[in-house]
């Protein structure tokens, strides 16, 4: 990766082999195109064959073990007083982090979950035992049980990327919203498509980038988002951190209110003797 | 495609999809690109990051809406108004290109004494015939030649360039527009004045010499009985703004699905033959082969050599049976004597004067308009032989239509044998697409297709060869054309015929010494020459070649990818990129120029013009062919080589666009009361299609039918598909929140939706992407509804086309499923016959 790519101070420290995706709300045609690419590269099953949900155009309705794109539909309606369109429909394609430093992997008891080659977060579906440790533990939500018991999420087509072809999703995307390539080239790009949104006035922002909101202890994200709307419009968490940076805090104030009862019940039984 | 080549002389669309990407305005009216066409969307999109300005105007706020800067929500079926209105603004405005249009268009052209303008009848032009309710267009010519009779080939027709004569077309246009104000706007749209100025505006500002505007449409403004009218005034409006034929400019037309324009190109339509060469018919003169080339032929222009083109294919048809002494085998052709069209064909069945039907790629027990009627035909079939890859509704009606589950029809009470064949799908078989720019691609098998399914080209290879033998000692003039037929092409081991060898046929040979043509210059009268389809000459130029096949992505023209008829040029009408003097309009918008060192067209683009033909080139008297035009003029398929702003008899519901309501409106025809449906529609009479009067007040609101990202049309490639079910499963109507409110809907309730047709039941989506509209001073819904659901599969719902009309638009002969009046209420459950399964099944807790 050439140093002229990146010209911020602040920038992630991405590992640079890492490749990841750079999804972008605003160029989202909702198509699904990617729904349905990624459910026949990593022959997934139908999951919701109906009824509809009514949630706008969105039967998919979150990542699942099966369905591991989804495209967001938000339809709302705004100021009724202007000129133009009295609603806005945003799309985004959600899909798994694969974090910089995984609470996934953190959490996973039997090693199932591994970093590979290409910094993706992957779950290797003959170790994972489907104690389910992992789906707690991710912030976005991603990973699940699927029927047979064992945690499924994105691979970043692992099988494609070794055999040097980009994930099925992006390569279906008809408006490049979905991008494929180096975290780090990724990142620049994105970090210019902001400039670029918000010359024209609308609200971006790289979701997922330090400088921009952060990921806390997770140091960043290696499937990033261009945004056009607050992130929990799009049912992403605002600040989302490693859930195992809090046990310390968890721990420490556990222990408080165990001592605070038992001095509690010490000083109760005093009274009564 | 009548609405493009009445005015511009090719029934296509005049640019191609990665142009979209120059243009500086791209209006997208009549479609839903985004959704229907996402991959050429790409190009919307690029067009948008370099700075363009996207409008979509659409009754509903869609997938393209959201992307597009400007949405302006209409009433369904007012789409002429707000095109009037643009013309209006733009001539009014004197927004228009001068020196394109006195150059480039029929504007000075002057128009006889006789016509009369629906200004002047009350919504009807001179020459109508209520009676037979069609035009007599006698009366429309473009005035008479010093010879006193009105020319055929419009040369030589007296004008007026200073385009102020009161007969010349550029003022009878003026005046036939003349009410179509921003207030008309208003009251027959429901379009607020800001936001028509807002559009007109943007059009105005991105239509010069250094920029250009570009106009998407597609099923939304041909399924209307006005629908080729609008078309054709979209054309109107291009051709004064300057945009025809110029980078980012011009009128795309996006086909319904893949490979439409292949269809219409070697058509599955019953009034053409190959190459838009008209199929004869007993309502002209075409008893033999002279009458019709005499009929068919236009001396000064492309269409001089029609003789070539429908001789090589009588060639390609009948081989050593078409000689000079028979007329090269045209008395074998069947000839038309009246409609034959889709809707027609239900009606024919229906009453049992078609007793068998071959349904290949089509499910018109939900794809079909009044799909009620059209079950009910296929159930009056003696056999119907149904080629797909699942048991569609088409084929599984006699069991399990909404009629049958309900009780109003036994199965046994049907007498149809239905054969379903299982079809081999796009990557099992060899074969090309012709897309929506007129570009074949070519594509392999890439798998085996399972089990018995086989390829269209295998069955209809051996059906062909199987009736030939049935035919053999037949006396019939039928079985002579059969035996007639040239029939000798080579399989492969799967049995699938070769298709180069048809490629090779349809590009057209030598006959002595079946060496392929290069180009359609070389097809000739005397039956020397065999040709398939003359527009697709030079596909294959060279024996083992197949420029479909080629993908060279380079140039700005992309012209090494695939082949585009004509002659691979990618931008029709590329001349009108420069000016009159073959300069071009400016730097930024340079295409094709004439290069006066090197005496030639040049530039990006294969020239749409005699390549040698300098721009100052004057006709010599007697001249034939593209050499009677002169150097600029960039229309070669027209008789004049202009673009026609007035059509003199090319269509047959009038010279000039104007507005009808649709058939079925709440809403009474605010510029001509007395006449509220277009004239000449085609309405069809039967029991079982009961059409509504207009303003019936038992049907007060407007609905649109339209299609989903997630489906394809009949639903027979989608609702199949576990992967594509899942994403739309069910079936539903799109209904403001006002009305909704007004009726205690919310989402998912069911909500029973009538016409003249019946009634169907479906779940109701309330949704603010649809706001109801004040027009003519009162408010009106409209309701949206896809139209890709029916019983079978596994995403199921009510089929829209059950509530649709057969009724025609009197060019296209397309039927108006895109705007007609229903009644819509609240009902508890889906009813008997209902095809959700969910319901049904008794599966579903309310979401």
């Amino acid at each position: 990766m050439a140093d002229s790519a990146i010209a911020f101070s602040a920038k992630p420290n991405f590992r640079s082999e890492a490749v990841g995706f750079l999804t972008d709300a605003t160029l989202c045609i909702g198509c699904k195109a990617c729904e349905v690419a990624c459910k026949q590269w990593n022959d997934l099953p139908a999951d919701n064959l109906g009824p509809m949900t009514g949630m706008s155009y969105d039967n998919t309705i979150a990542l699942g073990a099966e369905t591991w794109r989804h495209v967001a539909f938000i339809e709302r309606t705004a100021d009724e007083s202007a000129i133009g369109s009295p609603v806005t429909w945003l799309m985004l394609s959600d899909v798994c982090k694969h974090c910089v430093n995984a609470a996934c992997m953190e959490a996973c008891p039997t090693g199932a979950i591994i970093r590979t080659e290409f910094d993706s977060v992957y779950i290797q579906p003959d170790i994972c035992n489907g104690c389910g440790y992992c789906i707690p533990a991710c912030p976005f939500g991603v990973p699940q049980l699927s029927a047979a018991g064992a945690a499924q999420k994105c691979t970043m087509c692992y099988d494609r990327l070794r055999g040097g072809l980009e994930p099925a999703c992006a390569k279906a995307c008809p408006t490049e919203s979905i991008r494929f390539g180096f975290v780090e080239e990724l990142y620049a790009s994105g970090v210019a498509r902001i400039a670029q949104l918000r010359e024209r006035d609308v609200d971006a922002r790289l979701y997922g980038d330090r400088m921009l909101g952060g990921t806390g202890a997770i140091g960043g994200l290696n499937a990033l988002f261009v945004l056009n709307d607050a992130p929990e419009t799009f049912n992403l968490p605002a600040a989302p951190d490693l859930p195992q940076r809090i046990v310390p805090r968890a721990f420490a104030a556990t222990a408080a209110a165990a001592l605070v009862l038992c001095a509690a019940a010490i000083a109760a039984m005093q009274e009564r003797s | 495609m009548p609405g493009l080549g009445s005015r511009l002389g090719r029934g296509g669309a005049t640019t191609f999809l990665q142009d979209l990407a120059n243009s500086d305005c791209i209006v997208i009216m009549g479609a839903n690109m985004a959704e229907n066409h996402p991959v050429g969307f790409r190009f919307v999109v690029q067009a948008q990051e370099r700075g363009a300005t996207v409008i979509h105007v659409d009754p509903r706020f869609t997938r393209t809406s959201a992307l597009a800067d400007q949405h302006v929500p209409l009433r369904a079926g007012s789409d002429m108004v707000f095109l009037g209105a643009l013309i209006r603004h733009v001539i009014e405005g004197g927004h228009y290109n001068g020196e394109y249009v006195r150059h480039y268009t029929n504007a000075s052209a002057l128009v006889g004494d006789a016509f009369r303008d629906v200004e002047e009848l009350g919504g009807l032009f001179s020459g109508y015939v209520a009676r037979e309710r069609r035009y007599d267009p006698a009366s429309w010519a473009i005035t008479a030649t010093p010879g006193g009779q009105p020319s055929k080939d419009e040369r030589g027709a007296a004008s007026d360039p200073t385009l102020q004569h009161p007969r010349c077309v550029f003022q009878v246009l003026r005046r036939h527009f003349a009410r179509y104000t921003p207030e008309m706007v208003a009251d027959v749209c429901g379009v607020e004045p800001e936001r028509f100025a807002a559009v007109a505006d943007a059009i105005v500002r991105n239509s010069t010499p250094d920029r250009t505007t570009a106009f998407a449409y597609a099923m939304a403004w041909t399924q209307h009985t006005t629908g080729t009218q609008m078309i054709s005034c979209c054309a109107i409006l291009q051709l004064l703004l300057g945009n025809v034929g110029r980078p980012g400019g011009g009128v795309m037309a996006l086909r319904g699905h893949a490979t439409i324009q292949g269809s219409t190109d070697i058509p599955t339509l019953f009034d053409l033959l190959p190459g838009y060469l008209p199929m004869p018919t007993t309502e002209r003169a075409h008893g033999n082969l002279a009458a019709y080339l005499d009929d068919i032929t236009v001396d000064t222009c492309g269409w001089a050599d029609a003789p070539a083109y429908t001789i090589s294919l009588l060639k390609a048809y009948y081989g050593d049976a078409a000689h000079p002494a028979n007329d090269f085998g045209y008395g074998y052709l069947p000839q038309i004597g009246g409609d034959y069209s889709f809707q027609q064909m239900l009606i024919m069945m229906r009453e049992r004067v078609i007793r068998g039907l071959l349904c290949m790629g089509q499910n018109p027990a939900v794809g079909g308009q009044n799909a009620r009627l059209g079950r009910r035909a296929l159930g009056q079939l003696d056999w119907l032989v149904l080629r797909d890859a699942f048991e569609i509704e088409s084929a599984s009606f006699w069991k399990d239509s909404p009629e049958v589950l309900a009780g109003e029809i036994r199965p046994e009470e049907i007498g149809t044998e239905v054969f379903l064949m299982p079809a081999a799908l796009t990557p099992e078989k060899e074969g090309s697409y012709t897309n929506t720019q007129r570009l074949m691609q070519w594509h392999d098998k890439a798998v085996e297709p399972p089990g018995d399914a086989r390829s269209e080209a295998w069955f209809v290879h051996r059906l062909a060869q199987r009736l030939r033998e049935l035919y053999a000692d037949d006396a019939s003039p039928a079985a002579a054309q059969l035996r007639a037929l040239t029939w000798e092409y080579p399989t492969n081991a799967a049995g699938d015929p070769d298709l180069a060898t048809i490629l090779t046929e349809i590009n057209g040979y030598r006959v002595a010494d079946r060496s392929p043509v290069s180009g359609f210059d070389q097809l000739r009268a005397d039956g020397s020459t065999a040709c398939g389809c003359w527009i697709y000459a030079g596909v294959a130029p060279q024996p083992g070649r197949n420029r479909a096949r080629e993908r060279d992505p380079s140039g700005p023209a992309a012209l090494g990818w695939g082949f585009s008829w004509p002659a691979n040029r990618r931008m029709l009408y590329n001349r009108a990129s420069a000016r009159p003097d073959g300069s071009p309009w400016s730097e930024r918008k340079a295409w094709v120029w004439w290069d006066d060192a090197a005496g030639r067209w040049v530039g990006h683009d294969v020239p749409d013009f005699p390549v040698t033909k300098p721009p100052s080139y004057e006709p010599p008297p007697g001249a034939r062919g593209l050499a009677a035009l002169p150097g600029d003029a960039p229309f070669l398929m027209i008789a004049d080589g202009l673009g026609q702003l007035y059509v003199q008899s090319a269509l047959r519901d009038g010279p000039l666009p104007t507005h009808y309501e649709p058939w079925e409106s709440p809403v009474g025809n605010h510029l001509y009361p007395a006449q509220p449906r277009n004239p000449a529609a085609i309405p069809l009479e039967h029991p079982e299609n009961p059409l509504q009067s207009p303003q019936d007040p038992a049907y007060p609101h407007v609905i649109t039918t339209y299609r989903l990202t997630e489906h394809h049309t009949g639903g027979g490639m989608s609702r199949y598909v576990p992967w594509l079910a899942e994403l739309q499963p069910e079936g539903f109507a799109e209904i403001d929140p006002a009305l909704a409110a007004a009726l205690s809907l919310a989402t998912g309730d069911w909500v029973a939706i009538v016409t003249a047709r019946g009634e169907i039941r479906t779940r109701a989506l309330v949704t603010a992407r649809l706001e109801p509209l004040t027009v003519d001073g009162r408010t009106v819904h409209q309701i949206g509804m896809p139209w890709h659901f029916g019983y079978g599969g596994i995403a199921t719902g009510a089929s829209a086309n059950d509530l649709t009309a057969l009724v025609e638009d009197p060019n296209s002969r397309i039927h108006e499923g895109k705007s007609f009046a229903c009644a819509v209420r609240k009902v508890l459950a889906p009813g008997p016959g209902a095809p959700d399964r969910w319901a049904r099944d008794g599966e579903r807790g309310d979401g």
